[in-house]
């Protein structure tokens, strides 16, 4: 057996643009898989225009000011802004398809919002030729608004709460430039119950103000309240998150683990079936197992061989990802682990591959055929689809490597979950696929 | 099912035998691919195994060489004494010659792997092509090498399937003249072929298949003369004793 493995070696180093395709085209694949998993769409490039003279960006709220400048910053975290210096150029430019869309801040939002006779509008622009676009361009920019919403709202509910607080319990206020001393609900109802107790006691006045000084107290005890309320009115439904299924692996983490075992499937799955088919392409499979290699020895021999150089390149890969994004090499030995599992899934389906098609065009045609739904199967996640076909696509992922391998791998690199139940599923799936490509070299010669 | 016509040359003595396969059957699935075929060969003859396609010649080199098993009957010797020359050479083109012999000769195990490339090398006259990809070589030379493998171990019995099919005429004759040697210095060398001209000008025993059965073992002549049309050539006479096996 080791005479037939460096046999391949020779071989693959001796078809260096075979070589190259083979492990270059599954990073690539791998590496675009992985970004478009878990990156969102980048910033979009939107107009901004903001009419808004800077003198005229404060609000005052009858003395109370809120920079409106402030809450422009939050929205430029989400989007790519570019500068115009008019409302036509922004539409020409998103007309041009230079930018995205366009945002339009008017002069007059601060006073519209300054005389709360009702919400102030900003002017948005973009072109709905594209319904995902589109559909892009109005969610960025709703949840732009309601965080604005949501910032200037506590704002408000802030002054508000202030002006409750001077109702209870009192104090100075200046409007229009004038100083004025509230005397406030709570010093009132001692002002109250003082000329109460001043009073003979059948004095039918003495009972009046009793409930002049009680609906004092009730309205300071409601208005205490009041925090609370408005609280709930700036954010009346907040999220609890609680996660049942699945980890909280970060984005690019899961990324990684994506582009990993891509890249892993891919080379094991194309080398293992392809070198197996090429034995009787070059019709040397019936020279070999007329006693020289034994038909199962043929079949590890093709797996380690396929499982040692994905190995290697998967391992490179991740070295050259962990110049970019955080690792913890500490887990190394699980790393390799979950590889050599995963590689030895994908390799006895590759052999079970090319035992079935017998020629090495055909082997990396249905490889590439089965590889890739194979991937995005195990990919869909749960209540994209209804629970039925949910439950036929995790069965079917159950079936192939991938599924087990991608689990296995995410919790090897990202601490995700438990790796013992993907490895000894991967056992299993390595034996199937072992006994199917051992049946299917019967009829191979 | 008719008799088949054994074809033994009265009081010649028996030539020692050293391969002989015993009432060979071979089935698929319904199909019997080989129906009770027996071949004796004795050591430096040369066997033909002529028939009409399907006839069952390339199962039974098969079963010969321990490709395929029976499904009754017996071999006289193991797979690993026996050489096998598959129809197409089965080497490997992105290896060198010499490469490929190597390689060969360390999953047959043999003792002295360099010595016995250089002597194959030598023996099939690739000495000078020895680092050459095979992918490079000539049909004919691809064949020798092909040959060459199966002669790694020394078998006493080489098994050639078809061994000219794909050569030119001169390629053909270079490589008979290298079986010719082979067979001069005891290699008993057992061919399937659907060339006639080769039976009549090479084979010391020729075994007729037709439908997974025997139908003569014997020399081209007593072929002829079992037809019994004198003015008729090999390849006539041929054809004329398969219409007469009713084929």
């Amino acid at each position: 057996m080791r005479w037939l493995l460096l046999k391949d070696l020779q071989i693959l180093r001796r078809s260096p643009l075979l070589v190259s395709l083979l492990v270059l085209y599954p990073i690539v694949i791998a590496v675009l898989i992985g970004f478009a998993i878990s990156r969102g769409p980048d910033k979009p490039r939107v107009a901004f225009l903001n009419e808004v003279p800077p003198a005229a960006s404060v609000l005052d709220l009858n003395g109370q000011k809120i920079d409106v400048s402030k809450y422009g910053q939050q929205v430029f975290s989400r989007i790519d802004p570019v500068h115009v210096s008019s409302e036509k150029e922004a539409i020409a430019k998103v007309k041009s398809g230079a930018v995205l869309a366009a945002l339009i801040i008017p002069a007059d939002l601060t006073q519209k919002l300054e005389s709360g006779t009702g919400p102030a509008d900003v002017r948005v622009y973009y072109n709905a030729e594209d319904p995902v676009k589109a559909r892009f361009v109005q969610d960025t920019i709703k949840a732009e608004v309601q965080d604005a919403n949501t910032a200037l709202t506590k704002q408000f509910t802030k002054i508000a709460l202030n002006y409750l607080n001077l109702i209870s319990k009192g104090g100075d206020i200046s409007i229009f430039g004038k100083s004025f001393n509230v005397l406030g609900l709570e010093k009132a109802q001692g002002i109250v119950q003082a000329a109460q107790a001043g009073l003979p006691r059948n004095d039918p006045l003495r009972a009046q103000l009793g409930q002049v000084a009680n609906f004092a107290r009730l309205a300071r005890d409601n208005l205490n309240l009041s925090n609370g309320v408005l609280d709930a009115v700036g954010t009346p439904i907040r999220a609890n998150q609680t996660i049942l299924n699945g980890s909280t692996t970060p984005l690019d983490a899961f990324g990684v683990a994506i582009a990993v075992t891509v890249s892993l499937m891919f080379v094991t799955l194309l080398l293992a079936s392809g070198i197996l088919a090429l034995e009787r392409e070059e019709n040397a499979f019936s020279r070999l197992v007329r006693g020289l290699v034994s038909r199962t020895g043929l079949l590890v021999e093709k797996v380690g061989l396929a499982a040692l150089c994905s190995i290697a390149v998967s391992l490179l890969m991740l070295a050259g990802i962990a110049l970019f994004v955080s690792l913890e090499w500490g887990r190394f030995p699980l790393w390799i682990v979950a590889l050599v599992f995963g590689a030895f899934g994908f390799g006895a389906m590759g052999v079970a591959i090319g035992g079935i098609t017998r020629e090495v065009r055909a082997a990396s045609l249905l490889a590439f055929m089965v590889g890739l739904p194979m991937a995005f199967l195990a990919l869909v996640p749960s209540g994209s689809v209804s629970s039925g076909l949910y439950d036929f696509i995790r069965v079917i992922s159950a079936l192939f490597p991938f599924k087990p391998t991608l689990d296995a791998l995410n919790s090897a690199l990202n601490s995700s979950g438990s790796i013992g139940l993907p490895l000894v599923h991967l056992a299993i799936l390595t034996l199937a696929f072992g006994l199917i490509a051992r049946v299917s070299l019967r009829r191979f010669a | 099912m008719q008799q088949p016509v054994q074809a033994t040359p009265a009081g010649t003595p028996e030539p020692a035998l050293v391969l002989e396969a015993r009432d060979i059957v071979k089935r698929f699935g319904d199909r019997e691919a080989l129906r009770g075929v027996t071949l004796e060969a004795a050591r430096g003859e040369l066997v033909a195994i002529i028939g009409p396609n399907g006839a069952g010649k390339t199962t039974l080199l098969s079963i010969l060489a321990g490709i395929q098993r029976a499904d009754s009957g017996s071999v006289s010797r193991p797979p690993g004494e026996i050489g096998w020359v598959p129809q197409q050479a089965a080497v490997y083109s992105k290896l060198t010659v010499a490469e490929n012999l190597r390689l060969f000769a360390r999953l047959e195990k043999v003792p002295d792997v360099e010595g016995t490339v250089e002597r194959m090398l030598v023996q099939t006259g690739l000495e000078e092509r020895r680092n050459d990809p095979v992918s490079q070589l000539s049909g004919g030379n691809k064949q020798r090498v092909n040959i060459a493998v199966g002669l790694l171990s020394e078998p006493e019995v080489l098994l050639l399937d078809e061994p000219s099919a794909a050569l030119d005429p001169r390629q053909r004759e270079r490589l008979w003249e290298f079986v010719l040697e082979l067979a001069a210095h005891g290699t008993t060398v057992i061919y399937a072929t659907h060339n006639v001209l080769e039976v009549e000008r090479h084979a010391g025993q020729v075994l007729v298949l037709a439908d997974g059965e025997r139908l003569f073992a014997g020399s081209p002549r007593q072929l002829e003369q079992i037809v019994g049309a004198r003015e008729l050539d090999f390849e006539e006479a041929f054809v004329a004793f398969l219409r007469q096996q009713g084929h």
